[in-house]
């Protein structure tokens, strides 16, 4: 029996007026997978989680989560699924513990058992001492974690994470990191967005990148990095005699700032040649990343 | 398309009575401390120059105002600033409606605590009266299920306008050109028959508190006015009309 996807988009729209936030997208996450959404600012990817989470709904095209449409049975679908949004929305009137129990509430889990849980997703994100403290005591890591707690409370079968990591330092972002991968090795089933490439690199096992509301590539983080920016990536600085040479060995090539970025599947050998034939200066060659893809997709352009 | 919102709104209610009950220090202070302020000042102070009005000592015409006045000071106000806050500020509606609470339960939630809190309010203050022995026994305690319908439509009317307002600045609008002026012209502190007939009228037709004041004044001094029929039903049917317009409003509003 073929596996179902947990979530299945097909010619997904959301129009704003006459901002086409999202302008026909397709793809399917299948059970277990950490699925990313990757864009600039504007592209589409909330919009794209708002959709998920049933809160908000679509202008044209299908969207099912379990099986189940977002538009007839939200509540079936919102039963099981673990939400993290981009902005904190903790209760500020309540402590850290109460937190969890009054949203363990909504879903209609008894009060012992919403205890239990409770008190075990505390220690599983490390915030047992900060148990009574009020949100507003609490840092923004500290945040950020209670808010994955509280999207556990539920037992979701499917979390969805827009922008877990946002506004966070190393330390705090490693240790989301650590506790997303522990979520992943269990089996869950994780959607997120971010705009660190290194974070979609690290957890995804499959990702789209998103562009003006459409889908512009999808695969697997390292085939993405293979087929768009080759495993190496020359750099070297800017000058006419290593644009000259470059071109005549014919290598693809991009300039940024003072510095041009050679793609090549032979980056030895463009190296080799840049040393000896054409004193480059600095050369560099460094593992081929998901950032040169996303900039080679998306363009350099600033985005608002 | 009428709102269907669901027994799930008791949980956002309940979300609120216990927010209500960590400070309850603090909400309990008005309910207790205004009945006294204004029964002195106003009842027995000025009552001193006022004597009787239509046959009532002046301090036993206004007790009744006092409940009404508060039923719709703790509904409207909880349900336009605190609901704004809720819903804009601290985004509590946003983390709701990602749990199997719909957007129809958690606005139906917020009115239905509105009324409580109208319920609260009345409650306590109506304990301050009979203590001071100005309302009638035991007619006065229907005040008490009563005060739940009269903050449910103050809940209502208020929720409209949360859903309809930019910014929290612009609530001060309702508060002081329709609260504020409801607050005098409801037949609270003198007879609405000194004024104008037209606007008697008006204040008949239209003002909500006129129509609460008369259905308490008629139960804590025991005399049922002319009007008391009229003005339940009036009540009844704008308090269920305001409670699915404001769910419709809201919808509106956060669902995009």
């Amino acid at each position: 029996m073929p596996v179902k996807p947990i979530i299945e988009g097909q010619g997904l729209r959301k129009e704003f007026g006459t901002l086409k936030a999202v302008d026909g997208i397709s793809f399917s996450v299948m059970p277990g997978e950490v699925f990313g959404f990757l864009g600039p600012n504007g592209a589409g990817k909330t919009t794209t989680m708002k959709m998920i989470e049933c809160v908000s709904p679509a202008t044209a095209g299908v969207l099912t989560v379990f099986g189940l449409d977002v538009n007839r049975d939200p509540r079936g679908i919102k039963r099981w699924l673990g939400v993290v949004p981009q902005e904190t929305n903790l209760d500020p009137d309540f402590t850290a513990i109460e937190n969890l129990l009054i949203y363990a509430r909504y879903f209609g889990i008894p009060p012992a058992e919403a205890r239990r849980r409770s008190e075990d997703l505390l220690s599983f994100v490390q915030l047992s001492e900060k148990r009574n403290v009020p949100i507003e005591k609490l840092s923004g890591g500290m945040k950020r974690r209670l808010i994955l707690a509280r999207a556990l409370v539920n037992s979701p079968r499917l979390l969805v994470l827009d922008e877990p990591t946002i506004g966070l330092d190393p330390q705090a972002r490693h240790l989301m990191w650590e506790k997303l991968k522990a979520l992943q090795a269990a089996g869950n089933t994780i959607v997120l967005t971010t705009h660190y490439l290194e974070e979609a690199e690290r957890l995804c096992n499959r990702l789209v990148i998103m562009d003006h509301g459409k889908i512009l590539v999808e695969g697997a983080p390292g085939d993405l990095v293979r087929q768009y920016a080759g495993e190496d990536v020359v750099e070297a600085d800017h000058t006419p005699g290593v644009v000259r040479c470059l071109e005549e060995i014919g290598a693809r090539f991009e300039v940024h700032g003072d510095m041009v970025q050679v793609f090549s599947d032979r980056p030895k050998e463009v190296a080799t040649r840049l040393l000896s034939d054409c004193n480059p200066g600095r050369v560099f060659v460094r593992r081929g990343s998901l950032e040169d893809v996303f900039l080679s997709l998306t363009g350099r352009a600033l985005r608002d | 398309m009428i709102p269907r919102p669901t027994w799930y709104a008791w949980k956002v209610w309940r979300r609120n009575w216990d927010v209500f009950f960590k400070t309850y220090r603090v909400n309990f202070l008005p309910p207790f401390v205004e009945p006294v302020l204004y029964l002195l000042a106003i009842g027995y102070g000025l009552g001193m120059f006022v004597g009787e009005i239509d046959g009532v000592p002046y301090v036993l015409y206004i007790a009744p105002a006092l409940l009404a006045i508060s039923m719709m000071n703790s509904s409207f106000f909880e349900c336009t600033y605190s609901s704004f806050v809720r819903m804009y500020y601290q985004k509590t509606f946003d983390a709701m409606i990602s749990t199997p609470l719909s957007i129809e339960d958690v606005i139906a939630g917020e009115l239905l605590w509105g009324a409580t809190r109208s319920l609260i309010y009345a409650t306590a203050m109506l304990a301050v009266l009979i203590v001071f022995g100005v309302v009638s026994l035991p007619s006065s305690l229907l005040v008490i299920p009563f005060s739940f319908l009269a903050g449910l439509l103050f809940s209502g009317i208020g929720m409209c306008f949360t859903a309809i307002t930019p910014g929290i600045d612009t609530l001060n609008y309702p508060a002081f050109l329709f609260i504020t002026p409801m607050f005098l012209f409801s037949g609270t502190f003198f007879p609405l028959s000194v004024l104008p007939e037209a606007l008697q009228l008006v204040a008949i037709a239209v003002l909500p508190l006129a129509q609460v004041v008369t259905v308490t004044r008629s139960l804590t001094l025991a005399t049922l006015s002319p009007l008391f029929l009229y003005s339940l039903a009036w009540i009844a049917s704008c308090a269920a009309i305001f409670f699915f317009l404001s769910i419709h409003l809201m919808k509106k509003r956060l669902v995009v």
